[in-house]
């Protein structure tokens, strides 16, 4: 076995590479997992496609209301998208982690634990894209013409959400046994899927006040906004920063590094 | 080996206690490891050996006592701490999606000195189930990854918890002549095992760990006649009868 360096060559490799090898890594992961892309690409292609071919429930409801059905439905599939990616999908891949130990071994290493968690952070937001990507071109297809004036706005709504999710999905799959979080976390999935403001919009719920401050909803909500408005929903990205904050710093006291 | 070595210990755990809830896990645990040297760390189950690995590779914080791993405290180290550092952990920490293929050479890219990965996988027989997912190895297998993990980076100090637990014969003593290797190349080795006969033939040095304390500490020899027996098995008995955990 060659050696290497010792303590005087040593000169640890950069954080930046570091951090972006292990991004590659779990992004690699996430996308030839199967049960993870059953969740979060081919449920929302089913959804976008199977909605846009019926009329209910209705969903171009009020200042979405002139809109045609496919462009105030392309924006919530994007914000299901994340959902699923980004707080079902991590959480899982955390409780199991944790239970494998992986999430110890890798802090062991010159990565470290910060090094980790900002990895998986940007290998969300990379595999987001090339869904969100694959989405639109699915939409489009089906007629999605969305406004291009929502473009930034969009960009920062998905990066506030998927950060927000993200750090939800700290707090309970770094916090609960790996069987625990897979229940929940699909349990979950499905509760904001139908009734979180995701795909159908929070007011055209009942409750409609308190749904809106979920951060699906106010996700979906920003999306509709920015797609079919061309609009800044600043409301709906404070909502989701002050859930990512609070997410973050609830996570930095429930995450356990192992099971 | 390195009685001349004017390094300072590359490992010094100096009465070391930790406690979870009730359980006390380490009582006042002292513990040294030299370069060059392989240290075997040898216990009862529960006897506190993964406790005192995990914190000498700054998984946990000690409640009382002092750490120095080559001379820095390990909890909070940074990354040019943890690149000079080898951890295998007994539940191995494998993601289990991967292929060693993949996963060993990742690894090799966090570090800034890494091993030959080639060489290293081939010294431990990974080629043969090298693109065999980790869910799907055998134990044995899963070992040799692992161990081949805590090598990737070309350690300074390693950590080895049980690294020979389910290997056969054959890949046993393939790991015992490497770890030779490593050792003769100046790093640290500290492996926890409960086997005598692994033991004696890889120690430099042993110190038996019961009840959260070590209860002796040398070479083999030192350990064996301190304890007023032939062989090591003798003297762990001897050392570990009738002790309470």
């Amino acid at each position: 076995m060659t050696a290497a360096g010792t303590t005087d060559t040593r000169r640890e490799a950069p954080a930046v590479r570091r951090v972006l090898a292990q991004a590659r890594f779990e992004a690699l992961g996430l996308l030839r997992h199967g049960e993870q892309l059953l969740v979060s690409v081919v449920l929302p292609v089913l959804a976008l496609v199977g909605l846009s071919l019926v009329s209910s429930p209705q969903l171009a409801v009020e200042r979405w209301s002139d809109a045609a059905r496919i462009d105030v439905l392309a924006p919530g599939v994007l914000a299901l998208t994340v959902l699923s990616t980004a707080f079902t999908g991590q959480a899982i891949l955390l409780g199991f982690e944790r239970r494998w130990g992986v999430l110890r071994l890798l802090g062991t290493t010159p990565l470290g634990r910060g090094g980790l968690l900002l990895a998986k952070t940007t290998a969300v937001l990379a595999v987001l894209a090339l869904q969100l990507l694959l989405l639109g071109g699915v939409a489009g297809a089906l007629g999605w013409r969305p406004d291009v004036a929502g473009l930034l706005p969009a960009v920062v709504a998905v990066v506030l959400g998927a950060l927000a999710l993200v750090s939800l999905a700290a707090c309970l799959g770094g916090a609960l046994r790996a069987e625990a979080v897979l229940a929940l976390a699909n349990l979950v999935w499905v509760l904001l899927a139908g009734f979180g403001g995701t795909v159908l919009p929070a007011v055209a719920l009942p409750g409609e006040p308190l749904l809106s401050l979920l951060p699906t909803a106010a996700l979906g909500d920003a999306l509709r906004d920015a797609f079919v408005l061309g609009a800044w929903n600043v409301r709906a990205l404070l909502v989701l920063l002050v859930w990512g904050l609070l997410a973050g710093l609830l996570a930095r006291r429930l995450l356990r590094w192992s099971d | 080996m390195s009685e001349g070595d004017p390094r300072p210990y590359a490992v010094e755990l100096r009465d070391l206690t930790r406690s979870f809830g009730a359980t006390t896990a380490l009582r006042g645990l002292t513990l040294s490891a030299r370069h060059g040297e392989v240290t075997c760390v040898l216990g009862p189950n529960g006897a506190g050996k993964t406790t005192a690995v995990e914190i000498a590779v700054g998984l946990q914080r000690p409640d009382g006592g002092q750490v120095r791993v080559l001379g820095r405290r390990p909890y909070g180290a940074g990354a040019d701490h943890r690149d000079r550092v080898g951890v295998m952990l007994q539940d191995g920490g494998l993601p289990q999606a991967v292929t060693p293929r993949a996963l060993l050479p990742h690894l090799a890219r966090l570090y800034s000195t890494p091993v030959d990965v080639a060489e290293l996988a081939g010294r431990l027989g990974i080629p043969a189930f090298e693109r065999t997912t980790v869910r799907r190895l055998s134990g044995g297998q899963r070992q040799r990854v692992a161990l081949a993990a805590a090598l990737v980076g070309s350690p300074e100090v390693v950590f080895l918890d049980e690294p020979t637990a389910g290997l056969d014969p054959h890949a046993r003593r393939e790991v015992h002549v490497l770890l030779r290797e490593v050792a003769a190349r100046g790093t640290a080795t500290v492996v926890t095992t409960h086997s005598f006969e692994e033991a004696e033939r890889l120690a430099d040095r042993v110190a038996v760990v019961v009840g959260g304390r070590v209860a002796a500490a040398g070479s083999v020899d030192e350990v064996c006649s301190g304890a007023g027996a032939a062989g090591l098995e003798e003297a762990y008995f001897a050392l570990t009868d009738g002790v309470s955990l």
